[in-house]
């Protein structure tokens, strides 16, 4: 029964949907987060994802997966903030490259397609359910 | 008999199986609509389901030795094996991925719905049957 597959396929997409949700939530509260542990300001991580065949010999699953998580290597936003004292020489405080509009769209896009598969998932259920019950009256 | 019982279903079979197959391969689609370069895939039912019951012995099948007439044949089935195309892309956009979600919903939901058609197609041949052996 390849209608097993389709919870596996959804469940790969709903695990790659909440890690790309859990950078999301990690770039828009470190939106502000101006050093680190390594005296870097914060950089906003993203996933990429990769589709990939379930199993071996089965051309027709494809799931998806997180093939990496990386760091935006645009350059940091800098505001004018004299009193800071990370502020360098000329009064510019390097902060996070978060965009917080790219960030909340994507946020949107991940729980829409998390809640996609989801629903995927009743749908393939529903139909094992229909075809345990095939020949009983 | 008993033995027509495997033609009598066959082709119920082969509909569900292929519904099957289907919805796996459109479940894929939905499941990489975010991914980067993933092109949308599906095949054609109707072809499909007109290769799976015209389908001869493919080359090289291995068969049972049948040592009397009477024996039940045993042809293995013919693996489903379906051709896979790319769907043409209506809004292609820019990371290289086809997939319209649309299309692909609907898609499903109509898979969905005529798998239940010929799952009851299915019920209705064994409710014949039952009937057919009970006594009146």
């Amino acid at each position: 029964m390849s209608l097993f597959q389709v919870f596996d396929i959804a469940s790969s997409a709903m695990t790659a949907q909440s890690i790309r949700l859990n950078a999301t939530a990690s770039n828009l509260a470190n939106a502000d987060s101006a050093t680190s542990s390594t005296g870097q300001p914060y950089r906003a991580k993203q996933v990429v994802f990769s589709a990939t065949q379930m199993t071996q010999n089965q051309p027709l699953a494809v799931g998806v997966k997180v093939a990496a998580v990386s760091e935006d290597s645009s350059p940091p936003r800098l505001v004018y903030d004299p009193k800071n004292p990370l502020a360098d020489a000329k009064g510019y405080v390097a902060m996070p490259n978060v965009d917080v509009v790219e960030e909340m769209t994507n946020m949107i896009a991940a729980s829409r397609s998390y809640q996609t598969n989801a629903d995927m998932m009743n749908t393939a259920k529903t139909l094992l359910q229909h075809t345990l019950q095939l020949g009983q009256s | 008999m008993f033995s027509k019982l495997d033609s009598e279903f066959a082709t119920s079979r082969a509909a569900l199986h292929l519904r099957d197959l289907r919805q796996e391969v459109i479940a894929s689609n939905i499941a990489n609509a975010d991914t980067p370069g993933y092109k949308a895939r599906d095949f054609d039912f109707a072809q499909a389901m007109k290769d799976v019951m015209s389908a001869k012995q493919p080359a090289g099948a291995l068969q049972m030795t049948v040592t009397d007439p009477r024996h039940i044949s045993t042809s293995p089935r013919q693996s489903l094996e379906v051709a896979l195309m790319y769907r043409n892309d209506v809004q292609p956009s820019i990371d290289g991925n086809t997939v319209d979600m649309n299309t692909e919903m609907a898609n499903f939901a109509d898979n969905a719905l005529r798998y239940q058609a010929s799952l009851s197609f299915a019920q209705q041949q064994v409710a014949g049957l039952r009937s057919a052996l009970q006594s009146q």
